[in-house]
């Protein structure tokens, strides 16, 4: 189970999340996005930047609650909000976007 | 194989009984617990060599401690009356989802080697060898069980069958076949204190913003406390309430509720998760070590309560064996439930007159409320039987003005699974979620249909999620599941919060 990036070979998980972190570059997030289906665009790149700054700090993905709060603010109150996030990754903001972020899999009731 | 095909259930009425499909889930297979999650709960790490003769002794064993296990594999009589009980088999149509049947792919095996007929004449009883085939097909169908005990509620011996699939679990990982959605949890529980993985930096960071926002909304200051010593209760919630919607709506409610009271409480970034898998995959050691955190971060706060937020399951540990786990309880105010539910609290609260409330801000919504599976059969609330199903809709009533309950037969102790409980909430069972959905969806539907329901409230972590990935395959937007203390939150007015009725311009105002 891996990715291929620049001939370079990255392991994921079944679900397809890289299984070591540090392997992550924008070519694969790229790479990871057109298995999920989704083009990458400028939105989705903010996302996905948002999460991992967060990440940087906190050691783990930000509440769906704290990416939208941030969201608004840069994107304004029409797409900074649940539903846009979904039309701009289907699967979920927490889930999906995390893996083409490179970050692990949100765990639990979530 | 499993068809996989996502399909969606069409049923004329929640509880219709499908033709048989032999085989259709057959082969459905959650993704097995890596070596390293495995050992982290003291299980081996693959399936070892001597699987058959271990699995074998584990049996044993478990039917020698838990005598309840013995007598529901010795007395089942095949009447037939849990058939049509379980949601997945409602859903998936898939006979060997029948409770009985299950069942029966365990009992088949005790039958053979801890019977005198089994023993000897396996052909006339329906004893079955142990084989690496009946292993997988344990760890297919036993996966396939949300352990909500609906048949058990019609079983005229009551056979709990939630202990049996509970007991297969834990057989299979103590071979090395553990489940890796329930294992890596429990592994973050012990490593980091929740399932989510929470450190405590990002869970004060998060009540943090939290506390902005309701400042944000209402003006007023409200606190979300986290470690505080000598707070006066501990409250001990879901992990998926830091980071989830709408769980998060649920603590704000809770938040808002505890200020209004005027009582000291705090959060535990130690025991930052009231959840229980250990429940789930039957393991009693691994269970204890997670009770054991809320008894150690009670001591090492101080306080003298503990009260449980919106989680299912988290509340029948809580209530059924917390004691047995991780007591005594002999440090806290004996005057106050031990354990105690928050919409206990918040019912008191209610009935003390202490919330004001303003039912209107909820009159865009028009509700019903889904029973949780172990709220509803595995536990209490308040002082009179029922008083789990009486005390969340009173609480609901007293802030809503449009409220119904679905079908009789789908709600109370009859209620119907969301579909993802019981360690069955990943992605990788996503088909099964889906149809084990259909029959609460389908009492919904009719709701919906007869009196205009737009919304459905839980108090459990694992239905708010499944419904909100499951509903928009029935035609309700994903946020249609709400936390009841959302509701909660909606309609109450704080002290020195204006409202729209009396400043028109309090939205914009600083404080």
């Amino acid at each position: 189970m891996a990715y291929q990036v620049n001939g370079q070979t990255v392991e994921h998980d079944e679900e397809g999340y890289i299984t070591n972190l540090g392997d992550w570059s924008k070519e694969l997030a790229e790479v990871i996005a057109e298995a999920e289906e989704i083009e990458m665009d400028d939105e989705r790149w903010e996302v996905v930047n948002f999460l991992r700054e967060y990440y940087d700090e906190y050691q783990i993905a930000p509440a769906v609650r704290v990416l939208i709060k941030a969201l608004k603010k840069s994107m304004g109150p029409e797409k900074g909000n649940n539903k846009y996030m979904y039309e701009l990754f289907p699967y979920g903001p927490a889930k999906q976007a995390c893996k083409i972020a490179g970050l692990p899999k949100p765990t639990g009731c979530v | 194989m499993a068809d996989g095909d996502n399909q969606i259930p069409k049923l004329d009425d929640a509880l219709q009984v499908p033709c048989i499909k032999p085989g259709s889930m057959d082969g459905l297979q959650p993704f097995l617990a890596s070596p390293e999650h495995q050992e982290a709960l003291g299980f081996p790490g693959e399936l070892v060599p001597d699987w058959k003769e271990r699995a074998l002794a584990k049996m044993e064993e478990l039917a020698e401690k838990n005598r309840a296990f013995q007598v529901y594999l010795d007395i089942c009589v095949k009447c037939g009356a849990c058939t049509d009980k379980c949601h997945y088999f409602l859903g998936t149509a898939d006979p060997k989802n029948m409770p009985v049947a299950r069942q029966d792919l365990l009992r088949s095996v005790y039958r053979r080697y801890f019977t005198f007929a089994g023993k000897y004449f396996p052909w006339l009883v329906g004893a079955r060898d142990l084989t690496e085939d009946v292993l997988k097909e344990w760890y297919s169908y036993y996966h396939q069980c949300s352990e909500c005990r609906r048949c058990s509620v019609y079983c005229p011996y009551g056979i709990d069958t939630a202990e049996i699939t509970m007991a297969a679990r834990d057989i299979l990982a103590s071979v090395g076949m553990g489940q890796k959605y329930s294992n890596e949890i429990i592994g973050k529980v012990h490593s980091v204190g929740n399932n989510l993985g929470l450190n405590p930096k990002a869970l004060g960071a998060t009540l943090e913003g939290l506390e902005e926002d309701i400042e944000d909304d209402t003006g007023i200051s409200v606190r979300i406390p986290l470690d505080e010593k000598g707070a006066d209760i501990l409250l001990v919630t879901p992990s998926a309430d830091f980071f989830a919607e709408p769980h998060i709506d649920g603590l704000i409610g809770y938040a808002k509720v505890f200020h209004q009271a005027g009582v000291s409480w705090t959060l535990s970034s130690y025991a930052s998760e009231a959840a229980n898998f250990g429940l789930f995959i039957g393991n009693y050691e691994n269970m204890r070590l997670v009770s054991q955190r809320i008894r150690k971060a009670a001591l090492d706060l101080g306080v003298k309560r503990i009260i449980f937020g919106e989680c299912g399951h988290a509340w029948r540990v809580a209530y059924s064996y917390l004691n047995t786990l991780a007591g005594p309880w002999d440090f806290l105010d004996q005057n106050y439930p031990i354990p105690q539910h928050i919409l206990e609290f918040t019912w008191n609260e209610i009935q003390k007159g202490t919330l004001t409330f303003d039912k209107s801000k909820n009159d865009h919504l028009n509700m019903t409320y889904h029973d949780s599976c172990n709220v509803a059969r595995g536990s209490r609330m308040g002082d009179m039987p029922g008083g789990q199903f009486e005390i969340p809709r009173n609480v609901i009533k007293a802030v809503c003005n449009n409220y119904v309950d679905m079908d009789q037969d789908t709600i109370h102790e009859a209620t119907l699974c969301c579909g993802g409980g019981g360690g069955l909430l990943t992605d990788d069972l996503m088909d099964l979620r889906i149809k084990g959905a259909s029959p609460r969806m389908t009492a919904l539907q009719q709701v919906t249909k007869d009196h205009g329901v737009t919304h459905m409230a839980a108090i459990c972590a694992i239905c708010k999620t499944q419904f909100s990935k499951v509903m928009p395959k029935y035609g309700y937007e994903m946020d249609s599941v709400v936390s009841v203390h959302q509701l909660v939150s909606n309609a109450i007015i704080l002290d020195g919060q204006e409202t729209e009725d009396d400043a028109p311009e309090a939205a914009e105002a600083e404080e």
